[in-house]
């Protein structure tokens, strides 16, 4: 399998690259200065692509490609594959679900513990020496809070069991209600927020859901309500949500991604309740390893022409 | 004679005289009521709860132009209960300077601060907060182990400078799933921190004073051996002459590289000076820290580290349980003035 031609486009995981260089003919887009030229250079080489949260593979590069067979993202979102055309073209997608799942309900869950109890905050207020003039003050306790869970696939359900071991109720917002679940459903997203006191965004993003935490939705999680976004910065209107928390209408919120990373609203760096990571979800040694691993056995099994582990189209 | 007195502020006294005032001088002549010695004002948070002026005559010794020694002389015989926080150490010195006192609350749920055989000796009660407070230490226990292993407060820093863009992604943390948690202390707070973390997928064992039979997780009955068993530690035991620096250089080194600890015991339980020689050198991966064995004094080799996590000693500090200790002082008063049992003694173990 050298000579099948894979392209990568920005730096993911070094151990991805290594993997993928002892099998194939790995082109690391990110390290030449003519991008463009060099596409069309390989173009009859390349066969798979790699993608990842923010680099996937839209109508233009599909066509610039036409020996590509298959796109192996390296995430679970695969919002920035044009999934339709894929189809159309017969190129095959796949993802890599349920081994990033814990990873990144964990950081839904420490994200609201951070921004309720302040941890980031408070850590700060120790290292800049301020203890030593008085106690820090009140935080608002996280057990027995109301978990809203926007989306309840493999994450939220995560989230949920998490927060579940912390006494709190569930409730959730999700396209079919799941009765076999014992969680309060509400019908619009809207609905959930007035009734929770954590919103967790934990759905694909799709057309559907672009912007689906707007201002109404703010409003209605209110000046006590924390929004923790582990989903992807488009589903929040982000000037909105940054207006939200600098006027005190939304408590707090924690975010792992935005809606142009690497940018993160600067407003947002001066202000104590929100916490603030740069889309670490899954970025564990551990998670990134089984990841890449799920990669490589998907592109292994196209190339072998065996079923596919875990395909998208 | 020697004590530890912590001069309330002028700032903290000012506010507990605006706070509150003896509720008692339209009812029962105060004289006929017993009296309840407060020797700082109660937390600049709360308000002695009115259940409390109605049935005590307050002494506040912190308005008193006498120094304590000579407020205690002058009110010896007629204190018969003692109200704390957990600064000053209530030991034999001022015990004696009390020969009515019977009863000692302490907001706290600590009780290093008060000389346990002495009381015991004396048979004064003491009364502390029980487990109201359990959640949310545990609460924050997880929250710092979590932030500690994946990196949150240190890639936030990152962020807010502005490192994201200029520098790339922040470095790689560690999965919790699968990580082997030892819980020093499996009391209230140490059953809630497991409860917890079970549901990230940890796999729990405990070190305990004594083997508790109604538990099932794996017990160890010397500390270095769980260090050797376990990938964190999380300190939540009481502070005692005998877990005084029980977490020392031989359980750090049974931990080994990849261990973290979080602290939200007492500070003292750590040899601290050890552990920031070994978290400044690698030896340890990181730890998360509530308490300190100097508070408000931090080892300031830990500020230009980002595989720690500092916390000013807020665990307890939400409105609820505020408000659930205040329930539990009044409630153990009246069971005091019932001689109904006390609702959460500090039992002889």
């Amino acid at each position: 399998m050298e000579s099948i031609g894979v392209l990568m486009p920005i730096p993911m995981s070094p151990y991805l690259e290594q993997e993928l260089e002892k099998r194939f003919n790995l082109l690391k887009l990110w390290t030449v200065p003519h991008k463009a030229q060099f596409i069309k250079d390989h173009a009859t080489s390349i066969r798979a692509i790699i993608g990842n949260a923010s680099a996937g593979a839209d109508a233009e590069l599909i066509d610039s490609l036409p020996k590509l067979e298959i796109v192996a993202s390296f995430s679970v979102g695969i919002d920035k594959v044009d999934l339709k055309y894929c189809k159309e073209k017969g190129v095959r997608v796949t993802n890599t679900p349920d081994v990033l799942t814990d990873d990144v309900a964990d950081i839904a869950i420490g994200l609201s513990l951070a921004v309720m109890r302040r941890l980031s905050e408070s850590d700060r207020y120790v290292r800049s020496g301020l203890w030593k003039k008085g106690g820090y003050k009140l935080t608002t306790k996280f057990t027995g809070k109301i978990v809203g869970i926007l989306g309840l696939g493999r994450i939220g359900k995560a989230v949920a069991k998490r927060a579940e071991a912390f006494s709190c109720p569930i409730a959730y917002f999700s396209r079919t209600e799941k009765p076999e679940l014992k969680y309060k459903y509400y019908p619009t997203v809207v609905e959930l927020a007035s009734n929770c006191d954590v919103l967790v965004v934990a759905c694909p993003l799709t057309e559907e859901t672009r912007h689906i935490i707007n201002r109404e939705v703010i409003d209605a999680l209110g000046p006590k309500g924390v929004l923790i976004n582990i989903g992807r910065g488009h589903h929040v209107d982000e000037p909105e949500l940054v207006s939200a928390l600098l006027e005190g209408r939304l408590g707090g919120a924690g975010l792992d991604v935005y809606q142009n990373e690497p940018e993160v609203p600067e407003q947002l760096f001066g202000i104590e309740n929100v916490v603030l990571l740069p889309h670490a979800g899954s970025d564990t040694t551990e998670t990134c390893n089984a990841m890449a691993d799920l990669v490589i056995r998907n592109l292994e099994a196209h190339f072998l022409n065996k079923p596919l582990l875990t395909p998208v189209v | 004679m020697e004590f530890c007195l912590q001069i309330p502020t002028r700032q903290e006294a000012k506010m507990a005289r605006l706070q509150f005032r003896d509720a008692n001088e339209d009812d029962v002549p105060s004289e006929e009521l017993p009296h309840l010695l407060l020797i700082h004002p109660p937390s600049s948070f709360t308000r002695l709860p009115s259940e409390i002026c109605e049935k005590f005559r307050v002494l506040k010794a912190w308005e008193s132009p006498l120094s304590l020694d000579q407020f205690l002389i002058s009110h010896a015989r007629s204190i018969q209960a003692l109200l704390i926080r957990g600064f000053l150490m209530i030991n034999t010195d001022i015990l004696q300077q009390l020969p009515a006192l019977k009863l000692i609350i302490t907001i706290s749920v600590g009780v290093n601060h008060i000389d346990m055989a002495e009381c015991r000796r004396r048979g004064i009660s003491v009364t502390n907060a029980g487990s109201v407070y359990s959640e949310d230490v545990a609460d924050i226990a997880v929250g710092l182990y979590i932030d500690v292993l994946r990196k949150l407060s240190a890639a936030d820093r990152y962020v807010r400078q502005g490192l994201w863009s200029s520098k790339g992604n922040y470095p790689f943390g560690s999965k919790l799933g699968g990580k082997r948690v030892g819980i020093v202390g499996l009391g209230s707070i140490g059953l809630e921190v497991a409860k917890r973390l079970e549901a990230f997928g940890c796999i729990i064992s405990y070190n305990s004073r004594r083997e508790k039979p109604t538990s099932s997780y794996p017990f160890y009955s010397i500390i270095s051996e769980l260090a050797a068993n376990s990938d964190a530690l999380i300190i939540c035991c009481a502070l005692t002459e005998q877990t005084h620096h029980m977490i020392n250089k031989e359980v750090f080194a049974s931990l080994g590289r990849d261990g973290v600890i979080v602290n939200v015991g007492r500070g003292a339980i750590i040899d601290e000076k050890e552990l920031v020689k070994c978290l400044v050198s690698g030896k340890i991966r990181g730890a998360g820290f509530d308490v300190f064995e100097n508070e408000p004094q931090v080892p300031e080799e830990l500020f230009t580290l980002d595989n720690v996590v500092l916390s000013p000693h807020t665990a307890i500090f939400t409105p609820e349980s505020l408000q659930s200790v205040k329930e539990v002082l009044i409630a153990n008063v009246e069971a005091f003035f019932l001689n109904k049992p006390l609702v959460t003694p500090v039992m002889d173990e």
